[in-house]
């Protein structure tokens, strides 16, 4: 359930949403907290749901001292009102056997809010790619009826690729198509959700494994980027995304000193 | 996935349980009914021992220990102190649970148990000793339960809680005499004082903390939590002084803690039996 953090409940009507999905790598989560980052975007509530595995930290986005102690939860939306961009970040796994409520709840949020459209960040295991998927680009893109007929021209125009569906039983019959991402969680279901609902919603996913994930998380944001213009490009050179001080110590503590 | 050698070997993520979120569409009424049952056995229960009329109680201070330094300094430096009635038990059931089934009767005082305790002379202040584990799953309805037993207006909670020294996150090596140290969280409705400094990124905190601190975020109570570093496994007594300064901001603490029940806690640790003793 979403809850406000001031006294004002915020509107999202004609905003764009952006979600992560939890999958492998925590790339759609890593790129939301760019996204946050980059574009200093002001909280403006939290999820609170028993979907989610509880965290509790200070503020990861922090600049300064002064913004250092602001209590952070599991789930939270930020809001850029100038370019109507609501993002929710989620930072914790989804209980296992909540996801099917998890959906309901964000398919019924997405539809209550009057968002314009959402794009959920997502990412599949590498491995598990078939021959077709080896060639070229590591990301792909999914969309949802309502939003094929405005957003299709664009997305040919930009040279994206879609995410292949796959033959239920290869080499036997290829009669039968299936969409297939591995590692992607709530992903797929999420999607079928939205696309049965008639919710805009477009996918936009990575194939990655797991290990240092940094990378990919640019990979996807700078993808997003192309399509939304969330940030300007320059003309040389990509775009400077700000990585929050939360992503310190990624691999651990620092070195003592007495092993030198 | 193969390796180099060629050997498959399954592949675990840090962020996703399964390859694919199965989807339950195609679950028939057997598989409703057993989901049913699990959800039963496994929810969280208050059972009011006092004749309150299972009300919310009117609440100044309420103070929740979770983890075993938490539980020992509660159960040394508190509660020895007599002065404190039980007023409710929270009954749950999960894997690591004793036994098979949730249980009926109130737990006994050397179990792993969940109890609310009310202090006498001023019943406004309130304990939560929590030493039994509560699951992932649970932590959401575990607080919602516990909060529900007392009233939250001019509430403010204080959450005691510990965590593994080598779970902290620093630039800066940790020398061995800076551990045991205390860092706090607290919600944007706490505007006191804090003893201890503030938690610093990336290091956050989870479990029965974190889930107090989050209904009480959204709740807007005034919530603060201290956690306690420590390199030892086992509760000691030189972590459980920790929560010292915190505790005796809302209750007043004998000056000495009762030697019989910190030797009783922190016997664990001790070698029961070796070839030289």
């Amino acid at each position: 359930m979403f809850i406000a953090s001031g006294d004002v409940v915020p509107s999202f009507k004609g905003f764009t949403l952006i979600m992560p999905a939890v999958s492998v790598g925590n790339v759609g989560q890593l790129a939301v907290d760019l996204i946050i980052s980059t574009l200093n975007m002001a909280r403006v509530g939290h999820f609170h749901t028993d979907c989610l595995i509880p965290m509790a930290g200070n503020n990861p986005y922090a600049s300064s001292a002064e913004e250092a102690v602001q209590l952070s939860t599991c789930a939270e939306v930020y809001s850029h009102s100038d370019s109507k961009l609501a993002v929710l970040q989620i930072r914790t796994p989804i209980i296992q056997t909540k996801v099917r409520s998890f959906r309901k709840l964000m398919v019924s949020w997405i539809k209550s809010s009057g968002f314009l459209r959402s794009v959920l960040l997502s990412s599949s295991q590498a491995y598990h790619r078939d021959d077709q998927q080896l060639h070229g680009s590591p990301l792909r893109y999914l969309l949802t009826p309502s939003l094929q007929k405005e957003e299709a021209p664009r997305v040919e125009e930009l040279g994206w690729k879609e995410m292949e569906r796959i033959s239920a039983f290869p080499g036997i019959s290829d009669s039968e198509q299936r969409l297939y991402i591995p590692g992607g969680g709530v992903t797929k279901a999420l999607y079928t959700d939205c696309c049965t609902e008639g919710i805009s919603m477009a996918v936009l996913l990575i194939f990655c494994s797991e290990g240092d994930n940094v990378p990919d998380a640019f990979a996807l944001v700078n993808h997003l980027n192309d399509w939304l213009h969330l940030l300007d490009k320059p003309a040389q050179g990509s775009v400077q995304w700000r990585v929050p001080p939360s992503w310190r110590l990624l691999f651990g503590s620092g070195v003592p000193p007495l092993l030198f | 996935m193969a390796t180099f050698f060629g050997e498959v070997v399954s592949v675990y993520s840090r962020a996703v349980e399964e390859d694919e979120y199965d989807d339950m569409t195609n679950e028939d009424e057997e598989d409703e009914q057993i989901r049913r049952e699990i959800e039963e056995k496994r929810s969280v229960d208050v059972h009011w021992l006092s004749q309150t009329g299972g009300g919310a109680v009117a609440c100044s201070d309420l103070i929740i220990a979770g983890g075993l330094n938490a539980t020992g300094f509660i159960s040394a430096y508190v509660l020895s102190s007599g002065g404190w009635t039980p007023l409710a038990w929270i009954s749950l059931w999960n894997e690591r649970s004793p036994g098979s089934r949730r249980a009926d009767t109130a737990p006994g005082p050397e179990e792993p148990s969940c109890v609310l305790y009310q202090q006498n002379h001023n019943p406004s202040v309130l304990i939560c000793q929590c030493s039994c584990y509560v699951a992932e799953d649970q932590l959401f309805q575990w607080t919602e339960k516990v909060m529900s037993c007392v009233q939250t207006r001019d509430l403010t909670v204080t959450v005691l809680s510990d965590c593994s020294a080598a779970e902290y996150k620093t630039s800066d090596y940790l020398s061995e005499s800076s551990v045991p140290f205390l860092r706090s969280l607290r919600t944007s409705a706490h505007t006191g004082p804090v003893s201890s400094p503030a938690l610093e990124q990336p290091n956050i905190s989870t479990g029965l903390a974190a889930a107090v601190l989050s209904h009480c975020q959204v709740q807007r109570i005034p919530a603060v939590l201290h956690q306690c570093y420590s390199d030892v496994l086992q509760p000691d007594s030189l972590s459980m002084q920790m929560y010292r300064a915190a505790v005796s901001a809302v209750l007043k603490l004998d000056p000495s803690p009762s030697a019989d029940v910190l030797q009783k806690i922190t016997r664990v640790s001790e070698l029961q039996s070796n070839l030289y003793t």
